[in-house]
């Protein structure tokens, strides 16, 4: 009963994920299974949609864009998020709540009113449509995962390396560098992978803050499913998948990484 | 010297989070300050009227105002409409009492630099309704820098000319009911993700390590799959044309121009955003579950409690802080949810956040849109608040 349950429950969460693979490579133009792919007819399936998404320009330039983005907002997020956790790690830190608060603050928020109040601040400071701005409030958004993953990271780390490394004579840059760091370097990478894949998802901001000329893949696909709908999407959401699960398992491995030095 | 502690290693600490507590203040918490701003402040109308709204200062407000009135209001509106600022005042003035746009706009439009006859002639020659009370009250309303008319707009309140609050007209009361909506859905979701997350978080945490990581692959695949995929398999499964239909046509069980209406109304919304937020109940209670040694269980039915017994009184007790950070979590990102409603919602499923792009891209009523959004907000920052008591800032970990 119990287990029957259970089946159940994880079928409703990996179906509809499941489903998107083999109809993406549907040979009509429809969203659910021709008769001919049931009858597993060669002739019904095809790689048309990936043919598609690989020759089209929008969708080149919406990876371009996506990647881009991404990646400039990880890096500010991590090299900011890094530092502001081991500021925050430290026994000494003021208002150590407060700030937390402060910093998390992003993903707290519903990201209608992120999006909403930054449409109206980087337009006026010059950034609407601009790469800077979504590279920007990307990175606003993605910081939050960094300092958290971060900080539970360092609860781990044992301090007393550092004055190790100090009675040796490193300097405190050296020490961070050449022992800290190493050692908190599965937590950084995580916090990394969560700020990158934050950004590579993110619609609503992109929607608000961005033109014509910031077109990303969740944009292209937003587009895609509201107006006209093409199985193209599905080859893009079938690239996703496999995009999310070799995140997924990057930050496993990181974790056990992290569990086993820790 | 006092001898005072050494606050060098504040200072340091301080120093580290001093960059990104500059850079999320920046680009992220001063375009929300400003945006909020908006909800209590809007000077178009105030700026483009002056002199107009101070001569209404010493108004009776019983019967329309005097020559100087209407001869301040022609030249500033005639100036308005140079600087093509007129849209904009309709736009306001029309907020406070509807009709009034166009009566603004045709003014701007149609007055010369000479009255014809008097300019409070010429004004109700235009439109008569500038004979009456009303269309100055609303004037004067919307001519205030600082006002909670969005803030009683977004409660479906609005102030009378006397000063008084009273509720909106019915058919124009629609935000409290789409409050109650939200909350509800929320609700509901929350409850059907605890339904479905219980059982499973328990039987993942006690499962043996092996299947215990492969079965939590399979809720954390679909948590960090995109979620405009998710929601894309489910138009592809729900839709009229969808994979669901054709299954029960195919067995029979509706007919194939009786086929169920499953997305693009609520029952779309629900399903989505049950599917989406359902890891978020379950990876909370998965790490508390976890923590809770089979042994408990044991030692309860050695004492003679049977399954029901033992579970009510020692396992669920046990678990409740996962039940209720996993709760809170589910209903915190229910409530402002967007991207699922706008997508599966059709007309019948937007929530309140839908309301706020509503008024952001569509309507242009920014100040709306910034009181609903500071709502939404506060809501949420008192229940994180609540959470972060619950489960750590740390959080339960995620993922």
């Amino acid at each position: 009963m119990h287990v029957a349950f259970c089946a159940a429950v994880l079928f409703f969460l990996m179906a509809p994920i499941l489903v998107i693979v083999p109809l993406s490579f549907n040979a009509e133009p429809y969203f659910t299974f021709t008769e001919g792919m049931l009858r597993l007819d060669p002739e019904a399936w095809s790689l048309r949609w990936y043919r598609e998404i690989a020759t089209s320009d929008v969708w080149r330039s919406a990876l371009v864009n996506s990647l881009v983005i991404g990646t400039a907002a990880t890096a500010l997020a991590t090299f900011l998020g890094t530092l502001a956790a081991l500021g925050l790690s430290s026994p000494n830190m003021p208002a150590r709540r407060f700030l937390m608060g402060f910093l998390v603050s992003p993903l707290v928020t519903p990201v209608i009113i992120s999006a909403a109040g930054m449409f109206f601040f980087y337009s006026r400071m010059g950034l609407g449509q601009t790469h800077l701005g979504l590279i920007l409030a990307h990175a606003a958004l993605g910081t939050p995962f960094v300092v958290i993953t971060v900080t539970a990271t360092l609860t781990a780390y044992n301090t007393t390396l550092n004055r190790a490394a100090a009675s040796l004579g490193a300097g405190p840059l050296r020490t961070f560098t050449r022992v800290q760091l190493p050692l908190i370097a599965p937590g950084v990478l995580s916090g990394a992978l969560f700020a990158f894949a934050t950004s590579f998802d993110e619609v609503v901001v992109v929607l608000f803050l961005g033109g014509v000329e910031q077109n990303t893949i969740p944009r292209q696909m937003w587009a895609g499913i509201r107006e006209e709908i093409s199985p193209a999407i599905l080859a893009v959401a079938t690239f996703l998948i496999v995009f999310a699960a070799a995140l997924l398992l990057t930050v496993g491995w990181l974790r056990r990484r992290a569990a086993g030095t820790g | 010297m006092p001898r005072g502690r050494n606050w060098r290693p504040q200072l340091r600490a301080a120093g580290l989070a001093l960059p990104l507590v500059a850079f999320v203040g920046v680009t992220f918490v001063a375009p929300l300050a400003t945006m909020f701003s908006r909800s209590v402040y809007d000077a178009v109308v105030a700026d483009a009227l002056p002199e107009t709204l101070a001569l209404l200062e010493g108004w009776d407000g019983e019967s329309a105002p005097g020559e100087d009135v209407f001869a301040a209001a022609a030249r500033e509106l005639m100036e308005a409409q140079e600087e093509r600022v007129i849209g904009q005042v309709a736009g306001r003035v029309n907020r406070v009492q509807g009709g009034m746009r166009s009566i603004v706009a045709v003014t701007g439009r149609r007055l010369a630099a000479a009255p014809d006859g008097s300019w409070r002639e010429t004004f109700l020659g235009i439109d008569p309704a500038w004979g009456e009370a009303g269309t100055w009250h609303a004037v004067r309303t919307a001519g205030e820098r600082y006002t909670s008319r969005h803030y009683l707009a977004a409660v479906d309140l609005r102030r009378l000319p006397d000063g008084s609050i009273a509720r909106q007209d019915e058919d124009r009361r629609i935000y409290l009911r789409l409050f109650a909506r939200t909350f509800l859905v929320s609700l509901s979701i929350t409850g059907l993700c605890l339904l479905f997350g219980y059982p499973l978080a328990h039987f993942i945490a006690h499962a043996p390590p092996r299947r215990a990581g492969l079965l939590l692959a399979l809720v954390l695949v679909p948590f960090w799959t995109s979620l405009l995929v998710r929601t894309t398999s489910w138009i592809v499964l729900l839709q009229g044309q969808g994979v669901i239909n054709d299954i029960l046509v195919a067995l029979g069980l509706v007919s194939d121009d009786g086929r169920l209406a499953l997305i693009y109304n609520m029952t779309g919304t629900f399903v989505a955003m049950t599917h989406v937020l359902l890891p978020f109940m379950v990876l909370p209670l998965y790490s508390v579950m976890r923590g809770i040694p089979r042994s408990h269980m044991d030692a309860a039915a050695s004492l003679g409690a049977g399954p029901a017994q033992g579970f009510l009184r020692v396992y669920w007790p046990q678990t409740l802080p996962g039940v209720g950070a996993g709760s809170l979590l589910v209903f915190i990102l229910a409530i402002g949810y967007y991207i699922t409603p706008a997508l599966v919602g059709g007309s019948t499923g937007q929530l309140i956040s839908n309301m706020v792009a509503y008024h952001m891209q569509t309507s242009l009523n920014w100040g709306l849109a910034s009181a609903l959004g500071a709502i939404i907000l506060a809501c949420v920052i008192g229940l994180y608040l609540l959470y972060e008591r619950l489960a750590g800032t740390e959080g339960v970990r995620v993922a």
